[in-house]
Protein backbone atom coordinates (compact mmCIF):
# COMPACT_ATOMS: atom_id res chain seq x y z
CA UNK A 1 0.00 0.00 0.00
CA UNK A 2 1.49 2.94 -1.27
CA UNK A 3 1.15 5.87 1.57
CA UNK A 4 1.47 9.87 1.40
CA UNK A 5 4.08 11.22 2.86
CA UNK A 6 3.97 14.26 4.55
CA UNK A 7 6.73 14.64 6.66
CA UNK A 8 10.34 13.34 5.62
CA UNK A 9 13.53 13.81 7.89
CA UNK A 10 16.60 13.28 5.99
CA UNK A 11 19.60 12.79 8.05
CA UNK A 12 19.29 15.63 10.26
CA UNK A 13 22.31 16.99 12.34
CA UNK A 14 22.46 19.27 14.90
CA UNK A 15 24.77 20.63 17.45
CA UNK A 16 24.67 22.91 20.55
CA UNK A 17 28.13 24.48 21.26
CA UNK A 18 30.10 20.71 21.01
CA UNK A 19 26.76 18.76 22.16
CA UNK A 20 25.13 16.30 19.26
CA UNK A 21 22.07 16.65 19.99
CA UNK A 22 20.90 14.78 16.35
CA UNK A 23 22.96 12.72 14.34
CA UNK A 24 21.59 11.91 11.43
CA UNK A 25 17.99 11.58 12.00
CA UNK A 26 15.70 10.22 8.91
CA UNK A 27 11.92 9.47 9.36
CA UNK A 28 8.94 9.45 7.30
CA UNK A 29 5.48 10.13 8.59
CA UNK A 30 2.43 9.45 6.49
CA UNK A 31 -0.43 11.56 5.75
CA UNK A 32 -3.39 10.73 8.60
CA UNK A 33 -1.49 8.45 11.03
CA UNK A 34 -0.87 9.52 14.63
CA UNK A 35 3.40 8.73 14.58
CA UNK A 36 5.06 9.35 17.91
CA UNK A 37 8.31 9.86 18.95
CA UNK A 38 9.50 8.77 22.30
CA UNK A 39 13.07 8.61 23.75
CA UNK A 40 14.39 9.52 26.99
CA UNK A 41 15.12 13.13 28.48
CA UNK A 42 17.86 15.09 26.56
CA UNK A 43 17.74 12.41 23.39
CA UNK A 44 16.88 15.65 21.60
CA UNK A 45 13.25 14.55 21.15
CA UNK A 46 11.84 18.11 21.67
CA UNK A 47 14.70 19.61 19.32
CA UNK A 48 13.57 17.14 16.61
CA UNK A 49 10.10 18.72 16.63
CA UNK A 50 11.29 21.87 16.53
CA UNK A 51 13.07 20.77 13.34
CA UNK A 52 10.08 19.66 12.08
CA UNK A 53 8.19 23.18 12.39
CA UNK A 54 10.77 25.14 11.03
CA UNK A 55 11.42 26.75 14.71
CA UNK A 56 14.82 25.37 14.10
CA UNK A 57 17.44 25.15 11.50
CA UNK A 58 19.50 21.50 10.64
CA UNK A 59 23.35 21.85 10.82
CA UNK A 60 23.16 19.52 7.63
CA UNK A 61 19.95 17.29 6.40
CA UNK A 62 17.18 18.19 4.68
CA UNK A 63 13.85 18.23 6.36
CA UNK A 64 10.29 17.89 3.88
CA UNK A 65 6.88 19.04 5.31
CA UNK A 66 3.97 19.24 3.30
CA UNK A 67 6.32 18.71 0.10
CA UNK A 68 8.35 21.27 0.92
CA UNK A 69 11.74 21.50 1.76
CA UNK A 70 12.09 23.60 5.08
CA UNK A 71 15.38 24.52 4.71
CA UNK A 72 15.03 26.59 1.27
CA UNK A 73 12.12 28.32 2.06
CA UNK A 74 12.19 32.16 2.52
CA UNK A 75 9.82 34.33 5.33
CA UNK A 76 6.77 34.39 3.05
CA UNK A 77 6.52 30.67 1.81
CA UNK A 78 7.21 29.77 5.26
CA UNK A 79 4.52 31.36 7.18
CA UNK A 80 2.16 30.10 4.32
CA UNK A 81 3.50 26.63 5.49
CA UNK A 82 3.11 27.72 8.90
CA UNK A 83 -0.57 28.72 8.90
CA UNK A 84 -1.00 24.48 7.65
CA UNK A 85 0.29 23.02 10.74
CA UNK A 86 -0.62 23.54 14.33
CA UNK A 87 1.88 23.19 17.76
CA UNK A 88 0.80 22.29 20.69
CA UNK A 89 3.58 23.00 23.84
CA UNK A 90 4.52 21.59 26.79
CA UNK A 91 3.81 24.41 28.78
CA UNK A 92 0.75 24.91 26.92
CA UNK A 93 2.42 28.86 25.62
CA UNK A 94 -1.26 30.54 26.39
CA UNK A 95 -0.81 34.55 26.19
CA UNK A 96 -0.92 35.11 30.14
CA UNK A 97 -2.06 38.99 28.91
CA UNK A 98 -5.33 37.23 26.54
CA UNK A 99 -8.27 35.70 27.88
CA UNK A 100 -9.12 31.96 27.06
CA UNK A 101 -11.20 33.19 24.01
CA UNK A 102 -8.76 35.77 22.26
CA UNK A 103 -6.00 32.83 22.61
CA UNK A 104 -7.54 30.87 20.71
CA UNK A 105 -9.12 33.24 18.28
CA UNK A 106 -5.80 35.01 17.50
CA UNK A 107 -4.91 33.10 14.51
CA UNK A 108 -8.03 33.25 13.01
CA UNK A 109 -7.99 37.13 13.52
CA UNK A 110 -4.75 37.61 11.81
CA UNK A 111 -4.95 35.22 9.07
CA UNK A 112 -8.25 35.80 8.23
CA UNK A 113 -10.68 37.94 6.84
CA UNK A 114 -13.54 36.41 9.03
CA UNK A 115 -16.20 38.40 10.53
CA UNK A 116 -16.17 38.58 14.14
CA UNK A 117 -19.34 36.73 14.39
CA UNK A 118 -18.61 33.83 12.25
CA UNK A 119 -15.14 33.73 14.72
CA UNK A 120 -16.81 33.33 17.73
CA UNK A 121 -18.39 30.58 16.76
CA UNK A 122 -15.42 28.69 15.40
CA UNK A 123 -13.95 29.32 18.58
CA UNK A 124 -17.31 28.44 20.67
CA UNK A 125 -16.90 24.94 18.22
CA UNK A 126 -13.09 23.95 18.78
CA UNK A 127 -13.28 24.98 22.52
CA UNK A 128 -16.15 22.47 22.56
CA UNK A 129 -13.85 19.68 20.63
CA UNK A 130 -11.67 19.92 23.99
CA UNK A 131 -14.59 19.89 26.02
CA UNK A 132 -13.98 23.80 27.75
CA UNK A 133 -16.82 25.88 25.93
CA UNK A 134 -17.86 28.24 28.05
CA UNK A 135 -14.32 28.96 29.20
CA UNK A 136 -14.29 31.84 26.97
CA UNK A 137 -13.73 34.62 29.07
CA UNK A 138 -11.20 33.52 31.62
CA UNK A 139 -7.80 34.10 31.68
CA UNK A 140 -5.14 31.30 31.42
CA UNK A 141 -3.92 31.85 35.20
CA UNK A 142 -7.63 31.40 36.52
CA UNK A 143 -7.10 27.22 34.38
CA UNK A 144 -5.56 24.30 35.37
CA UNK A 145 -2.50 22.59 34.19
CA UNK A 146 -4.92 20.28 32.06
CA UNK A 147 -7.28 22.60 31.31
CA UNK A 148 -4.44 24.84 29.32
CA UNK A 149 -2.96 22.16 27.83
CA UNK A 150 -6.60 22.14 26.51
CA UNK A 151 -7.31 25.37 25.43
CA UNK A 152 -3.12 25.17 23.88
CA UNK A 153 -4.49 22.59 21.91
CA UNK A 154 -8.00 24.00 20.81
CA UNK A 155 -5.24 26.89 19.74
CA UNK A 156 -3.44 24.46 17.71
CA UNK A 157 -6.27 23.55 15.81
CA UNK A 158 -8.19 26.69 15.25
CA UNK A 159 -6.67 27.40 11.65
CA UNK A 160 -8.10 23.77 10.95
CA UNK A 161 -4.07 22.04 10.08
CA UNK A 162 -3.40 19.49 8.73
CA UNK A 163 -0.34 18.08 10.86
CA UNK A 164 -0.55 19.12 14.85
CA UNK A 165 2.39 18.86 16.61
CA UNK A 166 2.42 18.03 20.18
CA UNK A 167 5.37 18.40 22.70
CA UNK A 168 4.30 16.56 25.42
CA UNK A 169 1.17 16.83 25.74
CA UNK A 170 0.57 14.59 29.31
CA UNK A 171 3.73 15.29 31.05
CA UNK A 172 3.17 16.48 34.68
CA UNK A 173 -0.82 15.57 34.37
CA UNK A 174 -2.51 13.35 36.20
CA UNK A 175 -3.67 9.65 35.05
CA UNK A 176 -6.93 10.59 34.12
CA UNK A 177 -6.45 14.10 32.86
CA UNK A 178 -3.60 12.42 30.69
CA UNK A 179 -5.99 9.85 29.66
CA UNK A 180 -8.27 12.44 28.21
CA UNK A 181 -5.76 14.35 26.65
CA UNK A 182 -4.89 10.80 24.70
CA UNK A 183 -8.09 10.42 23.53
CA UNK A 184 -8.67 14.06 22.55
CA UNK A 185 -5.72 13.56 20.57
CA UNK A 186 -7.07 10.47 19.07
CA UNK A 187 -10.59 11.53 18.56
CA UNK A 188 -8.89 14.89 16.36
CA UNK A 189 -7.23 12.47 14.09
CA UNK A 190 -9.26 9.80 13.84
CA UNK A 191 -12.25 13.51 13.06
CA UNK A 192 -10.69 15.71 11.68
CA UNK A 193 -8.20 13.47 9.93
CA UNK A 194 -5.11 15.38 11.18
CA UNK A 195 -1.71 14.19 10.99
CA UNK A 196 -0.40 13.92 14.69
CA UNK A 197 2.54 14.06 15.77
CA UNK A 198 3.25 13.44 18.92
CA UNK A 199 6.45 13.61 20.91
CA UNK A 200 6.53 11.83 24.26
CA UNK A 201 7.88 9.70 27.04
CA UNK A 202 4.67 8.53 28.89
CA UNK A 203 4.38 4.66 27.59
CA UNK A 204 1.09 4.20 28.36
CA UNK A 205 0.39 7.41 25.85
CA UNK A 206 2.59 5.49 23.29
CA UNK A 207 0.94 2.74 22.78
CA UNK A 208 -2.73 3.98 23.09
CA UNK A 209 -2.39 6.57 20.45
CA UNK A 210 0.64 5.67 17.93
CA UNK A 211 0.12 4.09 14.77
CA UNK A 212 3.26 4.14 14.70
CA UNK A 213 6.29 4.82 17.14
CA UNK A 214 9.84 5.97 16.12
CA UNK A 215 12.30 5.92 19.24
CA UNK A 216 15.28 8.30 19.35
CA UNK A 217 18.43 7.56 21.31
CA UNK A 218 21.72 9.60 20.93
CA UNK A 219 20.87 11.65 18.49
CA UNK A 220 19.63 8.93 15.62
CA UNK A 221 16.23 6.67 14.87
CA UNK A 222 17.08 3.78 16.76
CA UNK A 223 13.74 1.92 15.54
CA UNK A 224 10.18 2.96 13.43
CA UNK A 225 7.59 0.57 13.85
CA UNK A 226 3.82 0.06 14.85
CA UNK A 227 3.33 -0.50 18.85
CA UNK A 228 3.21 -4.11 18.11
CA UNK A 229 7.41 -4.20 16.50
CA UNK A 230 7.73 -2.44 19.12
CA UNK A 231 7.26 -4.48 22.05
CA UNK A 232 7.91 -7.56 20.17
CA UNK A 233 11.62 -5.31 19.08
CA UNK A 234 14.59 -7.55 19.43
CA UNK A 235 16.29 -4.22 20.46
CA UNK A 236 17.44 -4.48 23.98
CA UNK A 237 17.29 -0.70 24.54
CA UNK A 238 13.76 -0.26 23.11
CA UNK A 239 12.97 -3.32 25.49
CA UNK A 240 14.40 -1.31 28.31
CA UNK A 241 12.84 1.59 27.46
CA UNK A 242 9.69 0.34 27.53
CA UNK A 243 10.04 -1.61 30.67
CA UNK A 244 11.47 1.49 32.36
CA UNK A 245 14.34 -0.83 33.43
CA UNK A 246 17.63 1.14 35.26
CA UNK A 247 19.28 -2.08 34.32
CA UNK A 248 20.30 -2.31 30.45
CA UNK A 249 22.12 -0.81 27.42
CA UNK A 250 21.05 2.63 28.19
CA UNK A 251 23.22 3.93 30.67
CA UNK A 252 21.34 6.65 33.32
CA UNK A 253 24.55 8.14 34.22
CA UNK A 254 26.86 10.32 31.94
CA UNK A 255 29.76 11.14 33.09
CA UNK A 256 32.45 9.42 31.21
CA UNK A 257 35.91 9.65 33.38
CA UNK A 258 36.12 7.02 35.99
CA UNK A 259 34.66 7.33 39.42
CA UNK A 260 37.69 6.85 41.34
CA UNK A 261 39.66 8.81 39.33
CA UNK A 262 37.29 11.59 39.58
CA UNK A 263 37.25 11.15 43.70
CA UNK A 264 40.80 11.05 44.22
CA UNK A 265 41.71 13.59 41.69
CA UNK B 1 42.04 33.62 30.62
CA UNK B 2 44.15 36.54 30.92
CA UNK B 3 43.21 40.07 31.45
CA UNK B 4 43.50 40.84 27.52
CA UNK B 5 41.88 38.37 26.08
CA UNK B 6 38.99 38.94 28.77
CA UNK B 7 38.80 42.68 27.90
CA UNK B 8 38.84 41.52 24.23
CA UNK B 9 35.96 39.02 24.66
CA UNK B 10 33.46 41.87 26.76
CA UNK B 11 34.14 44.13 23.55
CA UNK B 12 33.53 42.29 21.19
CA UNK B 13 30.43 40.67 23.03
CA UNK B 14 28.74 44.13 23.86
CA UNK B 15 29.53 44.96 20.13
CA UNK B 16 27.70 41.97 18.79
CA UNK B 17 24.84 43.32 20.94
CA UNK B 18 24.94 46.31 19.60
CA UNK B 19 24.61 45.37 16.15
CA UNK B 20 21.84 42.65 17.29
CA UNK B 21 19.77 45.41 18.39
CA UNK B 22 20.38 47.79 15.46
CA UNK B 23 19.18 44.63 13.19
CA UNK B 24 16.34 44.36 15.92
CA UNK B 25 15.55 48.28 14.93
CA UNK B 26 15.77 48.22 11.29
CA UNK B 27 13.15 44.99 11.37
CA UNK B 28 11.08 47.20 13.14
CA UNK B 29 11.13 49.85 10.82
CA UNK B 30 10.94 47.50 8.05
CA UNK B 31 8.14 45.85 9.33
CA UNK B 32 6.19 49.08 10.34
CA UNK B 33 6.80 50.28 6.61
CA UNK B 34 5.85 46.94 4.91
CA UNK B 35 3.02 47.17 7.82
CA UNK B 36 1.36 50.41 6.31
CA UNK B 37 1.76 49.79 2.67
CA UNK B 38 0.49 46.50 2.68
CA UNK B 39 -2.15 47.18 5.83
CA UNK B 40 -0.47 44.66 8.22
CA UNK B 41 0.07 47.06 10.87
CA UNK B 42 -0.58 45.18 14.62
CA UNK B 43 -3.97 46.03 15.90
CA UNK B 44 -5.22 49.83 16.74
CA UNK B 45 -6.09 48.26 20.08
CA UNK B 46 -2.23 46.73 20.72
CA UNK B 47 -0.98 50.37 20.09
CA UNK B 48 -3.41 51.98 22.23
CA UNK B 49 -3.05 49.97 25.26
CA UNK B 50 0.78 50.19 25.17
CA UNK B 51 0.03 54.15 24.96
CA UNK B 52 -1.88 53.96 28.10
CA UNK B 53 0.60 52.11 29.72
CA UNK B 54 3.57 53.48 29.12
CA UNK B 55 2.06 57.35 28.64
CA UNK B 56 -0.92 57.88 30.82
CA UNK B 57 0.62 55.42 33.66
CA UNK B 58 3.85 57.39 33.86
CA UNK B 59 2.38 61.16 33.58
CA UNK B 60 2.10 61.30 37.32
CA UNK B 61 6.01 59.69 38.14
CA UNK B 62 6.78 61.44 35.17
CA UNK B 63 5.13 65.26 36.46
CA UNK B 64 6.20 64.35 39.97
CA UNK B 65 10.17 64.20 39.39
CA UNK B 66 10.11 67.37 36.94
CA UNK B 67 7.80 69.69 39.25
CA UNK B 68 10.21 68.96 41.97
CA UNK B 69 13.63 69.53 40.04
CA UNK B 70 12.05 73.01 38.88
CA UNK B 71 11.80 73.90 42.53
CA UNK B 72 15.22 72.74 43.00
CA UNK B 73 16.69 74.47 39.80
CA UNK B 74 14.97 77.44 41.17
CA UNK B 75 16.45 77.94 44.36
CA UNK B 76 19.76 76.87 43.46
CA UNK B 77 20.12 79.36 41.17
CA UNK B 78 18.76 82.14 43.16
CA UNK B 79 21.49 81.15 45.46
CA UNK B 80 23.63 82.36 43.49
CA UNK B 81 21.76 84.65 41.22
CA UNK B 82 20.64 86.86 44.31
CA UNK B 83 24.38 87.67 44.84
CA UNK B 84 23.98 90.25 41.82
CA UNK B 85 20.44 90.90 42.77
CA UNK B 86 19.56 89.51 39.78
CA UNK B 87 16.82 87.12 40.95
CA UNK B 88 14.35 87.43 37.74
CA UNK B 89 16.62 85.71 35.88
CA UNK B 90 15.57 83.03 37.80
CA UNK B 91 12.83 82.25 35.24
CA UNK B 92 14.67 81.70 32.33
CA UNK B 93 17.27 79.58 34.04
CA UNK B 94 14.41 77.13 34.76
CA UNK B 95 12.63 77.65 31.50
CA UNK B 96 15.49 76.86 29.18
CA UNK B 97 17.33 74.15 31.52
CA UNK B 98 14.17 72.56 32.25
CA UNK B 99 13.63 72.41 28.52
CA UNK B 100 16.70 71.86 26.73
CA UNK B 101 18.02 69.22 29.37
CA UNK B 102 16.22 68.22 32.30
CA UNK B 103 12.98 67.73 30.85
CA UNK B 104 13.63 65.06 28.17
CA UNK B 105 16.84 63.41 29.96
CA UNK B 106 14.37 62.83 33.53
CA UNK B 107 11.77 62.06 31.92
CA UNK B 108 13.61 58.99 29.72
CA UNK B 109 14.76 57.64 33.21
CA UNK B 110 11.50 58.02 34.54
CA UNK B 111 10.11 56.02 31.98
CA UNK B 112 13.43 53.62 31.51
CA UNK B 113 13.21 52.41 34.96
CA UNK B 114 9.40 52.12 34.86
CA UNK B 115 8.56 50.90 30.88
CA UNK B 116 11.38 49.91 29.75
CA UNK B 117 11.81 47.29 32.62
CA UNK B 118 8.08 46.41 31.78
CA UNK B 119 8.89 45.42 28.54
CA UNK B 120 12.12 43.32 29.04
CA UNK B 121 10.53 41.65 32.05
CA UNK B 122 7.16 40.91 30.24
CA UNK B 123 8.73 39.52 26.92
CA UNK B 124 10.99 37.59 28.67
CA UNK B 125 9.08 35.62 30.33
CA UNK B 126 6.77 35.14 27.47
CA UNK B 127 10.59 33.98 25.96
CA UNK B 128 11.08 31.52 28.24
CA UNK B 129 7.27 30.01 28.69
CA UNK B 130 7.37 29.21 24.92
CA UNK B 131 5.13 32.34 23.86
CA UNK B 132 7.46 33.87 21.57
CA UNK B 133 7.90 30.55 19.61
CA UNK B 134 4.03 29.62 19.92
CA UNK B 135 3.94 33.47 18.11
CA UNK B 136 6.59 32.11 15.43
CA UNK B 137 4.68 28.86 14.59
CA UNK B 138 1.97 30.73 14.07
CA UNK B 139 3.17 32.69 11.54
CA UNK B 140 2.83 35.62 13.53
CA UNK B 141 6.06 37.64 13.50
CA UNK B 142 6.85 38.94 17.14
CA UNK B 143 8.29 41.51 16.10
CA UNK B 144 5.31 43.09 14.22
CA UNK B 145 3.40 42.06 17.27
CA UNK B 146 5.28 42.76 20.55
CA UNK B 147 7.87 45.11 19.58
CA UNK B 148 5.98 47.13 16.53
CA UNK B 149 3.52 48.28 18.96
CA UNK B 150 5.59 49.30 22.04
CA UNK B 151 8.03 51.05 19.88
CA UNK B 152 5.01 52.99 18.33
CA UNK B 153 3.44 54.08 21.69
CA UNK B 154 7.29 55.35 23.26
CA UNK B 155 7.84 56.89 20.43
CA UNK B 156 4.58 58.91 20.28
CA UNK B 157 4.12 59.05 24.45
CA UNK B 158 7.79 60.44 25.51
CA UNK B 159 7.84 63.40 23.48
CA UNK B 160 4.37 64.13 24.79
CA UNK B 161 5.56 63.72 28.73
CA UNK B 162 8.49 65.27 27.79
CA UNK B 163 6.45 68.73 26.87
CA UNK B 164 4.28 67.61 29.95
CA UNK B 165 7.03 67.18 32.12
CA UNK B 166 8.37 70.81 30.82
CA UNK B 167 5.54 73.16 31.75
CA UNK B 168 5.37 70.95 35.51
CA UNK B 169 9.53 72.31 35.55
CA UNK B 170 8.54 75.64 34.75
CA UNK B 171 5.31 75.38 37.53
CA UNK B 172 7.95 74.42 40.00
CA UNK B 173 9.85 77.41 39.19
CA UNK B 174 7.46 79.88 39.28
CA UNK B 175 6.13 79.09 42.57
CA UNK B 176 9.65 79.46 43.94
CA UNK B 177 9.85 82.40 41.93
CA UNK B 178 6.58 83.97 43.06
CA UNK B 179 6.57 82.67 46.79
CA UNK B 180 9.94 82.56 47.80
CA UNK B 181 11.52 85.31 45.68
CA UNK B 182 8.72 87.49 45.86
CA UNK B 183 9.10 88.18 41.97
CA UNK B 184 5.67 89.41 40.12
CA UNK B 185 4.05 86.59 38.70
CA UNK B 186 3.31 88.42 35.45
CA UNK B 187 6.86 89.44 35.39
CA UNK B 188 8.56 85.91 35.83
CA UNK B 189 5.93 84.30 32.94
CA UNK B 190 7.31 86.94 30.56
CA UNK B 191 11.00 86.77 31.40
CA UNK B 192 10.42 83.02 31.02
CA UNK B 193 9.31 82.57 27.76
CA UNK B 194 11.12 85.54 26.39
CA UNK B 195 14.23 84.04 26.81
CA UNK B 196 13.24 80.71 25.50
CA UNK B 197 13.44 80.53 21.92
CA UNK B 198 11.50 77.87 19.80
CA UNK B 199 14.92 75.74 19.46
CA UNK B 200 15.00 74.94 22.85
CA UNK B 201 11.69 73.34 22.89
CA UNK B 202 12.20 71.60 19.85
CA UNK B 203 16.24 70.58 20.56
CA UNK B 204 14.76 68.85 23.79
CA UNK B 205 12.05 66.90 21.66
CA UNK B 206 14.62 65.71 19.14
CA UNK B 207 16.68 64.05 22.25
CA UNK B 208 13.09 62.52 23.70
CA UNK B 209 12.73 60.92 20.38
CA UNK B 210 15.78 59.27 20.44
CA UNK B 211 15.51 58.37 23.87
CA UNK B 212 12.07 56.58 22.93
CA UNK B 213 14.15 54.34 20.31
CA UNK B 214 16.60 53.79 22.82
CA UNK B 215 14.49 52.78 25.53
CA UNK B 216 12.36 50.73 23.08
CA UNK B 217 14.71 48.93 22.01
CA UNK B 218 16.81 48.19 24.12
CA UNK B 219 13.98 46.98 26.15
CA UNK B 220 12.44 44.75 23.60
CA UNK B 221 16.09 43.45 22.78
CA UNK B 222 16.86 42.47 26.01
CA UNK B 223 13.66 41.06 26.35
CA UNK B 224 13.75 38.81 23.44
CA UNK B 225 17.19 37.76 24.23
CA UNK B 226 16.01 36.38 27.87
CA UNK B 227 17.28 32.73 28.67
CA UNK B 228 17.05 30.23 31.82
CA UNK B 229 13.79 30.92 33.70
CA UNK B 230 12.81 33.72 36.62
CA UNK B 231 16.18 34.11 37.52
CA UNK B 232 17.24 35.27 33.33
CA UNK B 233 14.30 37.43 33.75
CA UNK B 234 15.53 39.15 36.64
CA UNK B 235 18.85 39.31 34.87
CA UNK B 236 17.81 40.86 31.96
CA UNK B 237 15.21 43.43 33.31
CA UNK B 238 18.45 44.93 35.37
CA UNK B 239 20.76 44.51 32.26
CA UNK B 240 17.87 46.25 30.53
CA UNK B 241 17.28 49.32 32.74
CA UNK B 242 20.94 49.75 33.38
CA UNK B 243 21.67 49.58 29.47
CA UNK B 244 19.08 52.12 28.92
CA UNK B 245 20.34 54.12 31.36
CA UNK B 246 23.84 54.31 29.76
CA UNK B 247 23.11 54.84 26.24
CA UNK B 248 20.38 58.11 27.42
CA UNK B 249 23.21 59.80 29.05
CA UNK B 250 25.66 58.96 26.14
CA UNK B 251 23.38 60.30 23.74
CA UNK B 252 22.22 63.22 25.51
CA UNK B 253 25.49 64.28 25.70
CA UNK B 254 26.11 63.75 21.73
CA UNK B 255 22.67 65.12 20.97
CA UNK B 256 23.71 68.20 23.27
CA UNK B 257 27.45 68.62 21.75
CA UNK B 258 25.84 68.11 17.73
CA UNK B 259 23.31 70.79 19.03
CA UNK B 260 25.84 73.32 20.82
CA UNK B 261 27.73 73.28 17.40
CA UNK B 262 25.12 73.63 14.79
CA UNK B 263 22.08 75.57 16.59
CA UNK B 264 24.17 78.78 17.75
Amino acid sequence: MDKEVVIKADGLTKKFGDRMILNGVSLEIYKGETFVIMGGSGCGKSTFLRHLTGALKPDSGKVYLLGKDLTALNEDEMDKLKKRIGMCFQSAALFDSMTVGENVSLPLKEHTKLEKSVIDIVVKMKLELVGLRGFEDLMPSQLSGGMRKRVGLARAIVMDPEIVFYDEPTAGLDPIVAGVIDKLILDLSKKLSITSVVVTHDMKSVFSIGDRIGMLYEGRALQVGTPDEMRNSSNQMVQQFISGSPDGPIRFFQQKDDYLEHLIR
Amino acid sequence: MNFLERLGSIILGTLRQVIEALALLFDTISWIIIGSVKNKLPKREGIFNQMVFAGVGSLIIAAFVSFFTGIVIAMQSAYQLSRFGANIYVAPMVSVGVARELGPVLTALVVAGRVGAAITAELGTMKVTEQIEALDTMALSPIRFLVVPRFLALLVMLPCLTLFADLLGIFGGFLVGVFNLHLDPYRYITFSFQFMEWKDVWTGLVKSFVFAVIISMVGCYMGLKTKGGAEGVGKSTTLSVVTSFIFIILFDCILTGIFYFTQK
